[in-house]
């Protein structure tokens, strides 16, 4: 077999050791394994999202609403940012599988350079992943948690999302986050928001043209806007904390669930990309060394190349249940 | 070195002359696909927003139908498009870009099947369990909104 990388020179006798089951040698058939294994890892995740999502099928967050930033640009562009980091993953891929194929051919040059662009666009999609969690993590607009956990979000008479911080209206007696220095030693308190619920209230109050939303879908798919009444005494009667973005407890996009599993799959995802990244480097090194030329075989360049494909093959999923249904 | 590689793709109707060309044609076909998703996505058609069967009322039959037509009574058909096109993608992504299409066929039904057999169990038990427990909180056993 050409591929094979070490022998044992009991090539031929059936249990000597230097068979190759299924025409595949042993480092690619347990990257196999492996990738069979780490599937059903993801997809116990991606399941267990569903499984809450169904939970709270009639009050999820709406992506498009929830991921509507692109860098550098101000404005509402839901998936654009998405779809650009699905583009750069599935374009490293083809390097990486042009990498493979310089590999077959022996091509050191061409190895090197494919690997290097794979590299880069890994990279790229890594920050991308940490900015988007960074968008995330900050929020946008601001929103109103309710005794039961429920969000309430604020809205003008056109639809359009108000900010809390544009309406809010300073009262006075303002409290001051317990420190450990004070009072009681060494107990300290959470970051207060940078609101209460009462200058929020207030402020609704003092803006007639501001409606409660909550995180109801009502039949046309959309999040269900109180009248002027309902939103008063809503908010007045449940409103408990004021959230500013998204965390492992709050979340200003609707169920905290949400954020949970956003946080735990797409970084349990870019986990795997920077592991990707940093085997890749070193094969590249190797590559660069000229290991694979010495061994005779570009094999391991395809068995990182399986794993990185994997890692693509992931992102399409995550994409498609967190992004677009 | 040889290395012998299946040159053709979508049951044979594109063929192509090298690895690489093979390459860059799977690509394409993939940004496409990814760009319908994306359009999709943003404009929404009505047309796509909802369902195009209601569930059958009645005995057990009425049940066997809707367990069968159930991606088309309990899905909107949009979500029902995105779920296709990424199993498309995913099918593309592994038979060339990871070469499942030059293993042997054990190899592949191998991986394949454990992993679709495996996916499939978990997605059922864990799906109905939260509708089970989204009709509890429907109910009105649990009051959530307070």
């Amino acid at each position: 077999m050409d591929t094979t990388v070490a022998n044992t020179g009991s090539e031929g006798k059936t249990w000597g050791g230097g068979n190759q089951p299924l025409r595949s040698s042993y480092g690619k058939m347990m990257m196999w394994f492996f990738i069979v294994s780490d599937a059903l890892t993801f997809s116990g995740f991606l399941a267990a999202y569903g499984f809450s999502r169904f939970k709270y099928i009639g009050s999820w967050p709406i992506a498009d609403e929830v991921f509507t930033h692109v860098p550098f640009f101000h404005g509402n562009y839901p998936m654009i940012y998405v779809a650009f980091m699905t583009f750069v993953l599935i374009m490293s891929s083809v390097t990486m599988v042009l990498a493979v194929d310089a590999g077959h051919h022996m091509n050191k040059t061409k190895v090197t350079w494919y690997m290097f662009l794979t590299i880069i666009g890994g990279l790229i999609f890594v920050g991308s992943q940490a900015w988007e969690w960074g968008t995330f993590i900050k929020g946008d607009f601001g929103a109103v948690q309710t005794q039961g956990g429920n969000i309430l979000q604020f809205v003008n008479t056109d639809g359009e999302r108000v900010a809390i911080s544009d309406i809010a209206v300073n009262a006075h007696g303002e409290r001051v986050a317990h420190e450990r220095k004070n009072g009681l030693w060494f107990v300290e308190e959470e970051t207060l928001p940078a609101y209460t619920v009462d200058e929020v209230y207030n402020g609704l109050v003092a803006h007639p043209d501001v409606l409660v939303r909550t995180q109801i879908i009502n039949e046309e798919g959309h999040k269900t806007v109180l009248t002027r009444e309902e939103s008063l005494t809503k908010l007045k009667k449940e409103g408990r904390l004021v959230v500013q973005g998204a965390n492992l407890k709050v979340n200003e996009y609707g169920t905290s669930l949400f954020a949970d599993f956003f946080f735990f799959i797409t970084g349990f995802h870019g986990f795997h990309v920077f592991s990707g990244v940093v085997i890749n480097i070193i094969i590249f090194f190797n590559v660069i060394l000229g290991t694979y030329e010495r061994r005779g075989s570009y094999e391991m360049v395809e068995k990182v190349g399986l794993y990185w494909h994997f890692v693509d093959l992931v992102w399409v999923f995550v994409f498609t249940f967190f992004y677009l249904v | 070195m040889a290395h012998e590689h299946k040159l053709a793709i979508f049951r044979g109707t594109v063929k192509f002359k090298s690895n690489i060309q093979k390459i860059w044609g799977v690509l394409i076909f993939l940004t496409i696909v990814t760009a319908i998703e994306v359009i999709l996505g943003i404009y929404k058609p009505e047309f796509f927003m909802h369902t195009w069967m209601s569930p059958f009322e009645g005995g057990f039959f009425a049940t066997l139908g809707n367990i069968l037509f159930s991606p088309i009574i309990y899905m909107k058909p949009l979500n029902l498009i995105f779920i296709l096109l990424t199993i498309v993608k995913a099918y593309y992504i592994t038979w060339d870009f990871m070469h499942m299409r030059d293993e042997t066929s054990a190899l592949r039904k191998m991986v394949v099947w454990t992993g679709v057999f495996l996916i499939c169990y978990l997605i059922f038990i864990l799906l109905q369990e939260g509708g089970y427990i989204q009709s509890v909180y429907e109910n009105g056993y649990v009051k959530r909104d307070f």
